[in-house]
């Protein structure tokens, strides 16, 4: 049985090379295409129906006293109205998010295969670190959406909160002001971006030179690259999780919320990494990519979707017991809402007890079809999280989840993987010098 | 011992195993049935190579696991908000978030010593087992493969030569008569308690 699995794989030939086909584009822009239409349609809704926010905030004049009063200490009414394209920049932002994370996370798992020395990954290893292509596009795609949003997104950027003469004067808010003011807020958020991006070059660059040179030095090389890294990944993915998402809910903090969007994140992209390695073999690729590196694929998911629990569970029960007002709000503006409430559970289905009970097997992690079933589920598991952790805290009542933000987020796919296909296809598809490809591609578990 | 209880092996040393693993293939698609492999460490593919097939613990574990969580839901539940029901930190009687930690605990518990203990009962893995060993040095540096000559519609030359033609080192026969056998429980735990431990780590004298 060796001998024939032997055989076997020296009958492929190792060097491919992707071709993005007109059909590959053709279904790209199909999810575009529809992405765009819904994406139209729910802006045309939201724009023409104003009159519906007169109904939403009335409902919520029922939804219990507690929750309205409450909300008040942290809405500060200073005068903005709510205005129809908040809900567009907020759904703009929750994408940026989610994208720039997936994109990272696939620099993150091409890191950390190096810092383990991981064999098994050796043939299907360009596949993250073409994600990182994207991460341009993303950093363009989160800097503008800040711009354009960021008064509606983050209260705290309004100057009248940290002024003590200022009938909007928040001193909690204020008292937190040596960390978020936008100059140092806008200064951390490009240096994160440029420190992934430029970690993501020295890789890519000593990746593609392995490939012409051979021998093992790239390999060491990389193995430092990397290694610094996830030393850097670590912490700025943590303080990007309180710039970018906690500071939304400004009053609110919570100590895990670092490990908790890391974790979101990770297995997100650990779901599109492995959707992107089920397509390309679909499409006849990675012919040596058998059901064994599916099956570590597969593990992958099903740990990290545990490891999500156990992260979200942690934080909730913790606020859960302790029962102190100032930190039970998060979960009372998101349960006790009847916009946001379903989705909770929604979130807790799609993000584990799906992917847990559906992964549980071996003989489940070695099939496709339910890999790739799962796969889609933890990705809009996780996109439905960061909505969770975005929305409540910006849209308040008037949040939603229609046209409009599933048209974006088709959007936001069909870019991501048009410039992932276009990576892939710059570079040839297996590291055919690879130190570990042989005991990638003899991988049996 | 009567002569049809003796048994009669036929036993073939390998160093390599890969040797080891082509060998047996090999053995096995020309009809030998092989009894057991003794290795000094987990050979990686012996199990395909040995044709068994996939383990059941596995659903063993699942079933160990959810009879954790059944037994620890029902014994909050039972307690927290039947038998004597409670308001604890201002939550209701059956704060269901409380139960998850207890549960994933008692989940895990169960089908760790569930699985240990079918480990043992299904391997015959008792203190006061007398094994039966074939070579010693299947502990030291050799792959150890043993054949049931009993088992097998092969002459005892046959297979000889086909352990020969698969590279193994040395082969020989070995019989087992008159075997101590394995003490009853009973008897092992009166032993224990009027001669204390006498039985621990028997020395065998085989080669």
């Amino acid at each position: 049985m060796i001998n024939a699995m032997k055989a076997e794989v020296h009958h492929h030939n190792i060097e491919e090379n992707f071709v993005f086909s007109d059909t590959a584009k053709k279904s790209i822009f199909t999810v575009l295409v529809i992405g765009i239409i819904m994406f139209v349609i729910g802006v045309s809704m939201l724009a023409l129906g104003g009159d519906s926010h007169a109904h939403d905030s009335h409902a919520l004049a029922n939804n219990g006293g507690d929750f309205i009063a409450v909300s008040e200490g942290n809405d500060h009414g200073h005068g903005h109205a709510y205005h129809w394209t908040n809900r567009l920049k907020v759904t703009f932002w929750h994408n940026s998010v989610f994208f720039i994370g997936l994109t990272i996370v696939g620099i993150f798992f091409t890191a950390i295969q190096y810092a383990a020395h991981a064999g098994w990954s050796a043939v299907l290893k360009r596949v993250p670190e073409a994600f990182g292509s994207f991460l341009p596009y993303a950093a363009v795609l989160l800097i503008a959406s800040f711009a354009w949003g960021y008064h509606e997104i983050f209260h705290w950027t309004d100057s009248s909160i940290m002024d003590p003469n200022s009938p909007n004067y928040d001193p909690i808010i204020a008292g937190k002001k040596g960390f978020l003011n936008l100059p140092f807020y806008v200064g951390r958020m490009i240096i994160f971006i440029a420190g992934w991006y430029g970690f993501y070059f020295f890789l890519r660059k000593n990746s593609l030179a392995e490939d012409l040179e051979g021998g093992t030095h790239r390999f060491w090389k990389m193995k430092v690259i990397a290694t610094l890294f996830i030393i850097f990944f670590a912490i700025t993915t943590s303080i990007a999780a309180w710039d970018w998402v906690m500071s939304i809910d400004t009053h609110w903090f919570s100590t895990m919320f670092g490990w908790y969007n890391f974790a979101s994140w990770f297995v997100a992209g650990l779901a599109t990494i492995t959707l992107a390695v089920l397509y390309l073999k679909d499409a006849g690729y990675l012919k040596a990519v058998n059901e064994n590196h599916l099956h570590d694929l597969g593990k992958f998911v099903f740990a990290f979707s545990v490891f999500w629990t156990y992260i979200w569970f942690s934080q909730f029960l913790l606020i859960y017991y302790a029962n102190i007002p100032e930190e039970t709000i998060y979960f009372v503006e998101r349960l006790r809402s009847d916009q946001y409430g379903k989705f909770i559970f929604i979130n807790l289905f799609l993000n584990f007890f799906f992917p847990f009970l559906a992964l549980m097997t071996r003989d489940a992690k070695r099939k496709a079809i339910i890999l790739k079933i799962v796969c889609y589920a933890v990705i809009i598991g996780h996109w439905l999280d960061f909505y969770l952790m975005i929305t409540p805290g910006t849209l308040k009542e008037h949040g939603g989840l229609g046209l409009l933000e599933i048209g974006l987020a088709l959007i936001y796919s069909g870019v991501f993987a048009f410039v992932i296909a276009q990576a892939l296809a710059k570079a040839p598809l297996i590291a055919k010098n690879h130190p570990m490809l042989q005991e990638s591609l003899h991988h049996h578990i | 011992m009567a002569m049809e209880k003796d048994k009669h092996y036929l036993i073939g040393v390998f160093s390599d195993h890969d040797d080891l693993l082509h060998g047996i293939e090999d053995m096995r698609d020309k009809g030998v049935k092989i009894h057991e492999v003794y290795s000094p460490y987990p050979v990686h593919g012996l199990e395909h190579a040995l044709g068994y097939k996939r383990s059941w613990m596995p659903k063993a574990a699942f079933g160990f696991g959810a009879l954790g969580t059944t037994l620890a839901i029902t014994m909050q539940v039972s307690m927290m908000a039947i038998d004597w029901p409670m308001i604890i930190g201002g939550k209701s009687y059956l704060a269901v978030p409380d139960f998850v930690p207890v549960s994933f605990e008692m989940t895990v518990l169960l089908a760790a010593f569930g699985m240990v203990g079918t480990f043992l009962v299904t391997r015959d893995l008792k203190p006061y087992k007398v094994p039966r060993i074939f070579d010693i040095r299947a502990t030291d540096d050799k792959h150890i493969v043993a054949v049931d000559l009993a088992a097998n519609k092969l002459s005892e030359e046959q297979i000889s030569s086909l352990f020969k033609e698969a590279h193994a080192e040395e082969v020989y026969r070995r019989d087992f008569a008159d075997e101590e056998k394995s003490p009853s429980f009973i008897s092992y735990m009166v032993d224990l308690f009027t001669n204390g431990v006498t039985r621990s780590s028997r020395i065998s004298t085989h080669r």
